[in-house]
C-alpha cells in the first residue's frame, strides 16, 4: 500500500470523487493552477478542467454562499477556504443559511456541501492563519464538524463527508500536513461521520482530543512512566460527537484529561466534561481536566508555543489527575 | 418612445513619467519638485534594498513569511508623500511599506510582525496609521469610519487607505466605498492592482475592464494612474485629498502596477505566471526610469547611486540589528492586552500558564508542584 502524508491523502479523495461523482466540483481562492496555497488541490485543475476546479473571486461569503445555490441545484460542491481565519467573511453563510435551510424548509431543501479548511497553530504563520474554530461551529446546529488527524483518516473522512446529504466543516490541521505519511488504501473507503478512534488502550486515564494535539498527546505518553497506562481517544468528528466511546472509556478508568488548540470558555472540552459528568459520575475519581489554549487572541508566532497545549502541559495535567 | 442614454461614464489613465524616463512636462507642473523626487528617489532605493533583506532574512530562517513590496515602490511614496504627515492618517494592506516610513512609522515594526511579534503593531501616537492588515479587504471599512470621524468632528484631514485588486472582490470592499461615497467621508481609496492576487490573474479575478470604474456604481470619482511613475500618483492622491479636505467626498484611485516578486516567500509565482510577462514588467520597474529622469537632469550618477545603495545598507543593518535585538516578549503579553482589565479567570490562566482545574491550583490534588499560582 502506498503512503501518503495528509495533503497526498485528501488530494486522492478529491480526484477520486471527483472521477466518481461528476457533480463534485472544487471552488476557492487559488485553488486551480496553483493548486491550493498548500496543494492540496495540486493536479486537479489539469485532470477535471477549469469548469470542475474554479479559482474563484477573493471573497469567502461568495464561495460558501454560491456553493449553497449549487448544491441546492444537486451538485456536490467542496469549496476551499484558504485559513480557518478567513471563515470570518463566510460565517453568515455557513451558520445562517447552510446550517439552517433542511430545517426552515422541513427537508424541501437541503445543502450537501463539504467545506475544506486548514486549520489549527504550530507552523509560524501570520496572524488569523493559526485560529481553531471548532467550537464555534459546533455551536451551530445544523453543520457537522470534522478534524481527521492522519491521512488514512482524512480520505475515507472525506469522502464519507462529500456523500453526506448535509453541510460539513472538514478541518484539515495544517501542523500535521506534512509532519509524517502513513499507508493509505487506493480504493474506495469512508471513515463514518460520527466516529472517534481508540489511538492507544489503556486503564488508568482517558486522553481525549483531536487535530495536531494528537501527536502532542503521543508525545506525552511517551515521557510519562511506564506503569501509567493512558487510553487516547482521537474524536475525528467533533459534531456529532461520539459520546459512547468517550463514557466507555472513562467508565473504565475513572480519569479524563481534554486536550485541545482552542481557548478552554465554551470550547468542545466544556462539552466533553459535561457529558462526562453527566454519563459517569459514579465511575469519576478526579475532576475531568482541560489542556487548552487560553482564553486570549491567538499569539503571533513567537509565542504560539507558549499557548498551543504542548506535550509538557499535557504530562503535568495526566499526572495531576492521576493523583488526585 | 425612444430609449435614452441615463448614463455614461469614461475611466481615464494618467501617466507622466513613462518607462523610458520621459516627464510630460505640462502635466508634471505643480507636481514634485526635482529635490522632491531625488528625496523620493533615494526612498525607493532604500525600501528596495529593505525588501530583499527581508526577503533574505526568511530564507535564512530569521524571519516568517514576508510579502515582499518590490515593484511597487512609486505607488507607495507618490501617495504616501501626498497626504499630510502627522495630520492625514494612513489604513494600508501590506504592500505599501514605504509609504508608513514616510510617515514616520519605524521600519524595524513591520520586521517585527513578520518576526511573529504583535509589537510591531504597536504604533506609536505620534505616527498616524492602522497596522499592517492580513485578513483582505477589512480594513476599508476603518478608513471609512476614521475619516467619518474626521467629518463630524470638522477636522481638516483625510485618510488614505490601501488595498489590491483582489481585495475589490470582497463584500466589505462594496461595503466600504458605499458607505464613503454616501456619507461624503474625506477618504481615497487607493488600490493596488498589481495584476494578481496570489495565482489569480486580474481578468480572472473580475469581468470589469479596469479597477477604477467599480467606483462609479458607486457615485465616487474613479481614476487609473501610471503606479509606476511617482508623479501621477503624486497628483492624482493629492488632488484627491485636496477635494476631500474642502469637503468634496472620496475618490477611488486605482494605480497599474506590477508585484515583481513571488506573492510571499511562502509563495512560487513560477507556477502560474509566465517570466515573459515578469520580464517586460521588469522593464517598466519605478526604479529604472526615475533614476532615468533624474539622470537626464543631471540629479543622479553612478557615484551618487553608489553612494544612496551605501547607505540604504547601513540603514537596513541598523535595521535588522534593532528588531532581532529585541527580546522574545513575555507569555504574559498574551493575556494582557486581551482586555483593559483583565477578568479573574484569564489573569489565574496567566498567573499559572495553565487551563486545567489542578494545574491552576494544586492544593486541591494534594500534589507539590512548583506552578503554585499567586492567588
Ligand atoms: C479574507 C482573506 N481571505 C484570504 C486571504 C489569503 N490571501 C492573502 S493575500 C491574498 C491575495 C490578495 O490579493 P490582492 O488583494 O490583489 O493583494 P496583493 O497581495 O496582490 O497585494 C489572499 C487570497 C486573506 N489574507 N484574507
Ligand atoms: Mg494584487
Amino acid at each position: 500500500m502506498p503512503e501518503l502524508n495528509l495533503v497526498q491523502a485528501i488530494n486522492q479523495a478529491l480526484a477520486q470523487e471527483m472521477e466518481r461523482d461528476e457533480r463534485v466540483v472544487v471552488l476557492g481562492e487559488d485553488v486551480g493552477l496553483n493548486g491550493g496555497v498548500f496543494r492540496v488541490t495540486e493536479g486537479l485543475q489539469a485532470k477535471f478542467g477549469r469548469e470542475r476546479v474554479v479559482d474563484t473571486p477573493l471573497a469567502e461569503s461568495g464561495i460558501i454562499g454560491a456553493s449553497i445555490g449549487l448544491a441546492m441545484a444537486d451538485m456536490r460542491p467542496v469549496p476551499e477556504i484558504q485559513f480557518e481565519g478567513f471563515l470570518g467573511p463566510a460565517y453568515d453563510q455557513l451558520v445562517n443559511h447552510a446550517a439552517r435551510f433542511r430545517t426552515r424548509t422541513r427537508g424541501a431543501i437541503t445543502i450537501p456541501m463539504t467545506v475544506r479548511v486548514p486549520v489549527g497553530g504550530g507552523i509560524h504563520a501570520p496572524e488569523l492563519h493559526s485560529d481553531s474554530p471548532e467550537a464555534i461551529y459546533s455551536h451551530s446546529p445544523g453543520l457537522k464538524v470534522l478534524m481527521p488527524s492522519t491521512p488514512y483518516d482524512a480520505k475515507g473522512m472525506l469522502l464519507a463527508a462529500i456523500r453526506d446529504p448535509d453541510p460539513c466543516i472538514f478541518f484539515e490541521p495544517k501542523r500535521v500536513y506534512r509532519s509524517f505519511k502513513e499507508e493509505v488504501p487506493e480504493g474506495d473507503y469512508e471513515v463514518p461521520i460520527g466516529q472517534a478512534k481508540v489511538v492507544s488502550e489503556g486503564d488508568d486515564i482517558t486522553v481525549v482530543t483531536w487535530g495536531a494535539p494528537v501527536f502532542q498527546c503521543l508525545a506525552a505518553m511517551d515521557e510519562l512512566p511506564d506503569d501509567v497506562s493512558v487510553e487516547l481517544i482521537d474524536l475525528r468528528t467533533i459534531y456529532p460527537m461520539d459520546t459512547d466511546t468517550i463514557i466507555e472509556s472513562v467508565r473504565k478508568t475513572g480519569r479524563c484529561v481534554v486536550v485541545h488548540e482552542a481557548p478552554r470558555t465554551a470550547g468542545m472540552g466544556a462539552e466533553i466534561a459535561t457529558v462526562i459528568q453527566e454519563a459517569c459520575f459514579l465511575h469519576l475519581e478526579a475532576p475531568v481536566q482541560r489542556v487548552t489554549g487560553f482564553d486570549t487572541v491567538m499569539p503571533y508566532y513567537k509565542l504560539e508555543l507558549d499557548y498551543l497545549p504542548e506535550s509538557p502541559r499535557i504530562v503535568q495535567a495526566v499526572r495531576e489527575c492521576l493523583a488526585y | 418612445m425612444p430609449k435614452k442614454t441615463v448614463y455614461k461614464a469614461t475611466i481615464e489613465h494618467l501617466q507622466i513619467l513613462n518607462e523610458d524616463g520621459k516627464l510630460d512636462a505640462s502635466l508634471a507642473k505643480n507636481t514634485l519638485t526635482d529635490e522632491e523626487v531625488a528625496f523620493l528617489f533615494e526612498q525607493m532605493v532604500i525600501w528596495r534594498h529593505f525588501d530583499e533583506v527581508a526577503f533574505k532574512l526568511q530564507r535564512s530562517g530569521r524571519m516568517g513569511t514576508y510579502p515582499q513590496n518590490k515593484g511597487q515602490e512609486a505607488a507607495a511614496l507618490g501617495s504616501g508623500f501626498a497626504a499630510k504627515k502627522g495630520t492625514d492618517f494612513l489604513v494600508p494592506c501590506y504592500r505599501e511599506n514605504a509609504a508608513l516610513f514616510l510617515h514616520g512609522l519605524a521600519p524595524h515594526m513591520i520586521l517585527l510582525h513578520w518576526m511573529g511579534d504583535e509589537r510591531g503593531n504597536q504604533i506609536p501616537d505620534n505616527v498616524n496609521c492602522t497596522p499592517i492588515s492580513i485578513p483582505i479587504g477589512t480594513q476599508m471599512l476603518h478608513a471609512t469610519g476614521i475619516a467619518w470621524a474626521y467629518k463630524i468632528r470638522k477636522e481638516p484631514r483625510c485618510v488614505v487607505t490601501y488595498f489590491g485588486d483582489g481585495a475589490t472582490s470582497e463584500g466589505d470592499f462594496h461595503e466600504a466605498m458605499n458607505f464613503a461615497s454616501t456619507l461624503e467621508v474625506p477618504c481615497v481609496f487607493f488600490c493596488q492592482n498589481n495584476q494578481w492576487a496570489i495565482s489569480v490573474p486580474r481578468e480572472v479575478q473580475m469581468a470589469s475592464e479596469t479597477v477604477a470604474q467599480k467606483a462609479l456604481a458607486y457615485g465616487m470619482p474613479g481614476m487609473q494612474v501610471d503606479g509606476n511613475d511617482m508623479f501621477a500618483v503624486f497628483k492624482a492622491t493629492r488632488d484627491a485629498l485636496d477635494r476631500a479636505r474642502k469637503g468634496g467626498g472620496p475618490t477611488f484611485i486605482e494605480a497599474v502596477t506590477y508585484r515583481l516578486a513571488d506573492h510571499t516567500t511562502a509563495d512560487d509565482a513560477k507556477r502560474y505566471r509566465d517570466v515573459k510577462e515578469v520580464e517586460a514588467w521588469t522593464k517598466k520597474d519605478p526604479i529604472i526610469r526615475h533614476r532615468k529622469f533624474l539622470e537626464s537632469k543631471g540629479l543622479w550618477s553612478d557615484k551618487k547611486h553608489a553612494e544612496v545603495e551605501a547607505k540604504a545598507k547601513k540603514i537596513v543593518d541598523e535595521i535588522i540589528k534593532t528588531a532581532e535585538g529585541i527580546e522574545k516578549p513575555s507569555p504574559a503579553d498574551i493575556f494582557n492586552y486581551t482586555f483593559a482589565e483583565i477578568p479573574e479567570q484569564l489573569r489565574v490562566q496567566r498567573d499559572t500558564m495553565r487551563t486545567n482545574s489542578l494545574g491552576q491550583d494544586p492544593s486541591q490534588t494534594g500534589l507539590k508542584t512548583e506552578h503554585a499560582h499567586t492567588r
